[in-house]
């Protein structure tokens, strides 16, 4: 592990009955680095996060903060913050209340209390709504005044759980901007968990996918999308082309027929994906023959279910005008430049 | 808790063990053969007989009484329904002198029945009874009728839609999911009136004696300990297999019930049998729990010039060393301390019980803290005589001994208010705070404090009233010169000729009214999630 990491866990495992949720994670943040954890429900990443902020023991490994073992330390004496998922306000306070809350933890007197939950609240979007009862705010501004009220003590190190899990679509889209721009203006240290790969890929300049308590992948977002370590990134990230395959010079062999592949591609027995930009569609007489079996509106495309006699379906995104309809007959070619090896 | 434990250990545990030994043990060797003998007694049976069919009876009577009254409150919608409903909680608090008291004036000698038609019942078992019902009726309510309200009426329908008739759905919907709480309020019941005892002292004349009664008489009239030792055991026995019995019907309770909020299921009373099933829950509440209470005021008012009352400020020289309105100072007294006090252990035991790694031994001393709602109260008293007078713990001479005794039925009900109101606080909210920095101390006062405040005075109410109206145990420990309310009903009662009758309605009369205030205060705070009784 570098040196100058702010965060690193070393082979961090935790079990519950006996059976490992963080299964010996070896894990490093650098300092203003934003890093999100992907990974579907119960693949041990809130636990990942709780491990860290002191809420859950390790069973055996440690967690470093600074370089210091963090191990016996409790939670309110490890300085990192920690947004949970649905918030977690104290009803019993006002926003102001909420958001001067660590300040005072911290013997912060009244008037810097006040300050800075006015600059805070500022800085979050929410000005003037100091005086405002939590139970009054809609899931946005509670999102918001959580974030001030984690940001306030100035933690080392910032945690977000699903911090826009509850949000409706196009609030969690700006959100999520206006996010990355502040914790760029503030320098914060990030490690946010997420099990949205939109939101991770926005937010974070490196990627970890976690699967069943190990970490499946870590790059930065352009890599884990372009490049998925294995078949069960490549599903999570929504791709459902994937198909075992012999891969022998610039082809490989499939039950869709022969796939180009591009040339630096691993030899031999591999799995291959395709990404549905990379399944063209030819007259029905031409390629790989395929009927199709449903097609889905995504806005910029229509994602269209092809099936093939004797071989898995395929799905294709096709342009509105091009896309044909169900039950029609159509042919298949793959196009090289969308098509991964991959190395599981 | 440790503070918790150590309160029970030294002030339950103990005194109840060494009266025990005292009655038992003869020259350091344990004469377990007493309990036989004891038990073969005549008389002995006798009273064991009375207090198991009389409890049988009385709790028969209060569910086909209140149950009706259960119902109606939960599902019906009218004019006053919350007045009522704290009305009729009022007598649970209510001390049970100040309710042997009012029945006296109701259906004893001189009562408004005798006046009115020369019917006296104080001779016989239904005035004990009645009292009974009047006593527990809110218990019934507050435990069926709080689930009942809770039910979802959808899914009677549903039965109703899959052809079921209105009776069967009934049966088969309704019922079954009322029965674990209609259980636990009957064990309830059967607890509170297998230990009667104020009511049975002074309704029961020397006819009628419970198991409690029968412990004070041994104690303090025949000074035969062992027979009260081998008594207490009993007692203990049995109300331990009733608690028993009874946490096991409440974790049934718990089962996955759908709740949905009682302020949508109660509407209006619909045609005659409705209005005529309201009508006839509001007269049975009237008859049974308002006009008692209603003659005890009448009669403490019948002297000119509130003479009653005024008798009360005066040294009478006999009766007691102090005039009896200083009575009113000391209980209030003594009842500050004893809520100050429960509301301390108790908030501990409750915290501790809450803590998500309490293993089963904590567990198991959430039942064992109701124990004290069931043990004799004389023996405590008593216990309390023989052994807190000596090294190490010598409180013999000192005022909080009352307080301490109250305390300990105060502390079941503050734990059972305060436990579902901690249990209901999310974990997360603490952790949330941990994070900002909140040491364990600091998080349990930002965070479970302000959550609980309302509970706590809840139980703090509870308390107070429970403590001014304790009457077993005071009546041992308080000195002479210091009596509570209920000792001085009691000892004016004891005391033939009108002014002594009058006084002990007048002062019943205050301790109802300072008792009902408490009640209705809280009232105003109570939710329906708060408590379990």
């Amino acid at each position: 592990m570098p040196p100058n990491m702010l965060l690193s866990l070393a082979d961090a495992t935790v079990r519950f009955g006996g059976c490992p949720v963080l299964d010996a994670v070896d894990l490093g943040v650098a300092e203003h680095e934003i890093v999100c954890v992907l990974g579907p429900s119960g693949s041990g990443k809130s636990t990942l996060l709780r491990a860290v902020a002191g809420l859950q023991p390790l069973d055996s490994g440690r967690v470093l903060l600074d370089g210091r073992d963090q191990t016996g330390v409790p939670a309110h004496k490890r300085g990192v913050g920690l947004m949970f998922q649905d918030h977690q306000l104290f009803p019993q306070r006002d926003v102001a209340g909420n958001v001067a809350f660590g300040l005072r933890m911290h013997g912060a007197s009244k008037g810097r209390q006040k300050d800075q939950v006015g600059e805070l609240l500022d800085l979050v979007g929410l000005p003037g709504a100091a005086r405002r009862a939590v139970a009054g705010l809609s899931g946005g501004e509670q999102q918001r005044v959580a974030l001030a009220r984690a940001l306030a003590p100035r933690p080392r190190l910032l945690m977000l759980d699903e911090p826009l899990g509850q949000l409706d679509r196009s609030l969690r889209e700006r959100l999520v901007v206006e996010l990355r721009e502040l914790f760029g203006a503030l320098g914060t240290t990030v490690l946010a968990v997420t099990h949205d790969q939109g939101e991770a890929f926005a937010l974070a300049d490196r990627v970890v996918v976690m699967r069943d308590g190990r970490i499946a992948q870590s790059g930065t977002p352009l890599e884990v999308w372009q490049r998925p370590a294995d078949e069960f990134v490549a599903r999570f990230l929504g791709f459902d082309n994937v198909v075992s395959a012999t891969v022998a010079g610039e082809a490989a062999d499939t039950p869709w027929g022969k796939v180009p592949v591009p040339e630096d591609a691993p030899q031999g027995t591999r799995t291959l994906l395709v990404r549905p930009a990379g399944v063209r569609l030819l007259p029905a007489e031409e390629g790989l023959r395929c009927t199709v079996a449903a097609r889905t509106f995504r806005g910029t495309h229509v994602a269209v279910q092809l099936q093939p006699e004797g071989a898995p379906r395929l799905e294709a995104a096709v342009a509105l005008r091009e896309a044909p309809e169900v039950g029609e007959t159509v042919g298949v070619e793959f196009d090289a430049a969308e098509t991964v090896v991959l190395d599981g | 808790m440790v503070l918790p434990v150590a309160f029970f250990a030294v002030f339950f545990a103990y005194p109840v063990a060494a009266i025990v030994g005292r009655g038992l043990k003869v020259d350091g060797a344990w004469q377990l053969g007493r309990i036989g003998d004891v038990l073969a007694q005549s008389d002995i049976r006798h009273v064991l007989w009375f207090t198991t069919w009389q409890a049988l009876a009385s709790t028969a009577l209060t569910l086909l009484i209140a149950l009706p009254g259960a119902y109606v409150f939960a599902r019906f919608d009218f004019p006053g329904r919350h007045v009522l409903r704290a009305v009729v909680t009022v007598p649970f608090v209510l001390p049970t002198v100040v309710v042997g008291t009012a029945f006296l004036a109701l259906v004893g000698r001189g009562g408004l029945l005798d006046d009115l038609w020369g019917v006296r019942l104080d001779t016989t078992v239904w005035a004990i009874l009645l009292a009974h019902v009047f006593f527990n009726y809110a218990v019934v309510v507050r435990t069926v009728g709080g689930l009942w309200a809770q039910l979802d009426p959808r899914q009677e329908e549903a039965a109703r839609m899959l052809g079921a008739s209105r009776l069967r759905a009934w049966r088969k919907v309704t019922l079954p999911a009322l029965a674990p709480a209609v259980a636990a309020a009957a064990l309830m019941v059967f607890l509170f009136t297998f230990t009667s005892f104020g009511v049975v002292q002074i309704l029961g004349g020397p006819t009628f004696s419970t198991l409690e009664v029968e412990i004070y008489r041994q104690t303090s009239e025949v000074f035969d300990l062992s027979t009260a030792a081998v008594l207490t055991i009993v007692q203990f026995v049995a109300v331990g297999a009733i608690l028993a019995v009874h946490a096991w019907t409440v974790r049934r309770r718990e089962t996955a019930l759908r709740l949905v909020d009682p302020a949508v299921t109660a509407r209006r009373p619909r045609g005659a049998g409705q209005w005529s099933l309201l009508a006839g829950v509001l007269v049975s509440v009237l008859l049974l729990l308002v006009l008692p209470l209603a003659v005890l005021v009448q009669r403490s008012l019948d002297s000119p010039d509130f003479g009653y009352y005024r008798a009360l400020t005066h040294d009478d020289g006999g009766t007691f060393l102090v005039p009896p309105i200083a009575a009113i100072g000391n209980s209030l007294e003594y009842a500050v301390a004893a809520t100050a006090i429960a509301v301390v252990i108790g908030g501990l035991a409750a915290a501790a019980l809450t803590r998500r790694d309490a293993g089963r031994l904590v567990r198991g001393f959430d039942a064992l803290l109701m124990l004290p709602l069931g043990v004799s109260a004389v023996t405590v008293g008593f216990g309390f005589l023989i052994s807190l007078d000596k090294p190490p713990v010598d409180l013999r001479s000192s005022w909080i001994l009352v307080p301490l005794a109250q305390a300990l039925v105060g502390v079941p009900f503050v734990v059972r208010t305060m436990l579902p109101v901690l249990r209901a606080v999310d974990g997360r909210l603490r952790e949330a705070a941990a994070v900002l920095g909140a040491s364990p101390w600091r998080v349990w006062r930002e965070v479970d404090l302000p959550l609980v405040r309302r509970a706590l005075l809840i139980a703090a109410g509870f308390a107070f009233a429970v403590s001014l109206g304790e009457f077993g145990a005071t009546v041992f420990i308080a000195r002479p010169d210091n009596p509570t309310l209920p000792v001085a009903v009691a000892r004016l009662l004891s005391r033939p000729g009108d002014l002594n009758y009058g006084q002990a309605m007048a002062l019943s009369t205050i301790l109802m009214v300072v008792c009902a205030v408490a009640l209705l205060v809280l009232e105003r705070l109570r939710t329906d999630r708060t408590g379990e009784f």
